[in-house]
């Protein structure tokens, strides 16, 4: 199981890393490139905690390996945020108090933003049914989805660079 | 329930390929023998590796092989076998002709794992509680199995044959999947039960009627984790084959489908419940499939 370099646009930065066949992006994320605002929660594919964008597509980090995104563009919490203004989402979350311990934050905006990207204005019921899948502990999720669409109300939607 | 193991790295060593041929893939399968595993989305393979309940010695990468990709329409439509799940739910002619399979795939888990996980890796997992086997059960669906050898193509319902065990040899890889025609007059409908949004089926279920009138002229139920492999409901379909359909005869064929589940009792649900479950959502199923048939409202 020998270590194998990959090349990987992470936050549109180019970045060469070395990588074994069972290391997990997750682990490269927060690991080698020191990313620590994906977490790491279940493990399994079930809360969504570990959520960044693979090629724009919101995909779990926990259960990619990294040797099978050699060339893909990778985007991070980190990288939404752009000449240190946030995200309109990220500006939404704090106002609306969306986060309470945080961890799953960084999931749930990187959700969000790609909700955002593909329907501009979401329904409530279309903001519950793509956030299905991260899991919040403490807010009851009310906040969350009050943010997500004020986010879309200021007219967040849109592309992300890559 | 899960034995604690470490989910935060994989433990296990192996090897990691990627292909971008068939016959690539036929060369690594008879290279590497059978400690190796494909792996498409790998929702399902890495989690059971992680548990430690699977531990292949390479695994061999579909995501990069052009032949496995795409969908197309000939007499019927042929979708090949890293679609993603999110792709059939998005998809524009599934959505119109093949209903049933549009709702199954919307239904799927969440949105991160309908993007990675693949219409071929939910049919080889052979999950008897995977969303995608009764709709495409329902639309007589096929599979196209390759080898060096040639293609086989099997019928879905011979594919199965009991939890995690198929009909593709280890030197096999699955191609495509092929579902019928849509016909004039057609109606189909999916209805999952499950604890929350994003867990798997309690129990599921897939109907396609096609009208002539007021009558059905055929029909085709198909149950999800009511047996050791998603079935067909044949003694239902064939007492409403024929018949003008009324309330109470809708419920006589989704009783006829509950009867003949073979359900048990797990962490999800009991065997009891499966079972009633399955007579209500077979009729709901086939209320709403008979609607969208263009039938007139069952009295």
């Amino acid at each position: 199981m020998k270590p194998r370099v990959i090349h990987l646009t992470v936050n549109g930065e180019q970045r060469e890393v070395s990588v074994s066949p069972n290391d997990l992006l997750l682990n490269v994320i927060r690991e080698q490139e020191h990313l620590t605002g994906t977490k790491y929660g279940c493990g399994i594919g079930e809360c969504g905690g570990c959520t960044v964008h693979i090629d724009g597509q919101p995909m779990l980090s926990c259960l990619v390996l990294a040797v099978a995104v050699d060339g893909r563009a990778i985007v991070t919490i980190e990288g939404l945020a752009r000449n240190r203004q946030l995200d309109p989402v990220q500006e939404a979350f704090l106002d609306h108090s969306a986060v309470q311990c945080g961890f799953c934050t960084p999931g749930m905006i990187m959700m969000s933003r790609a909700l955002l990207n593909e329907n501009p204005r979401p329904t409530e019921h279309e903001v519950r049914e793509f956030l299905r899948g991260c899991l919040c502990r403490c807010t009851g999720y009310v906040s969350i989805v009050r943010a997500v669409l004020a986010a879309a109300e200021r007219g967040a939607g849109g592309e992300e660079r890559s | 329930m899960y034995i604690a193991t470490n989910t935060h790295i994989l433990v296990a060593e192996f090897d990691y390929v990627e292909p971008t041929t068939l016959e690539e893939v036929f060369w690594h399968l008879s290279e590497h023998g059978p400690q190796a595993r494909l792996i498409a989305g790998g929702t399902d393979l890495l989690v059971q590796m992680k548990m430690e309940r699977k531990n292949p010695a390479c695994l061999i990468s579909l995501a990069r092989v052009l032949e496995l990709q795409g969908m197309t329409s000939n007499s019927g439509l042929t979708v090949g076998a890293t679609a993603s799940i999110r792709s059939l739910a998005r998809s524009e002619p599934i959505g119109r002709h093949y209903t049933a399979l549009a709702e199954a795939c919307n239904a799927f888990s969440t949105i991160p794992i309908m993007v990675m996980a693949t219409l071929g890796g939910n049919l080889c997992n052979a999950s008897p509680a995977a969303d995608t086997a009764p709709p495409l059960l329902a639309f007589d669906a096929s599979v196209a199995l390759v080898s060096r050898a040639g293609q086989r193509v099997v019928p879905l319902e011979d594919f199965f044959l009991g939890p995690g065990q198929t009909a593709l040899r280890h030197d096999e890889v699955l191609r495509s999947v092929h579902l019928a025609e849509s016909v004039r007059g057609a109606g189909s409908a999916f209805v999952k039960v499950a604890r929350v949004a994003a867990d798997i089926s309690q129990v599921c279920a897939a109907v396609r009627v096609v009208r002539d009138g007021d009558h059905v002229i055929d029909c085709r139920i198909a149950l999800g984790a009511v047996a050791p492999t998603p079935v067909r409901a044949h003694r239902a379909e064939a007492f409403l084959t024929g018949q003008r359909p009324d309330r109470g005869r809708v419920d006589d064929a989704a009783r006829i489908a509950g009867e003949d589940t073979k359900p048990i009792t797990d962490v999800r649900a009991t065997q009891e419940y499966r079972r009633h479950a399955s007579r209500v959502i077979v009729r709901d199923a086939l209320t709403t499939a008979w609607l969208r048939a263009g039938g007139r409202e069952l009295k």
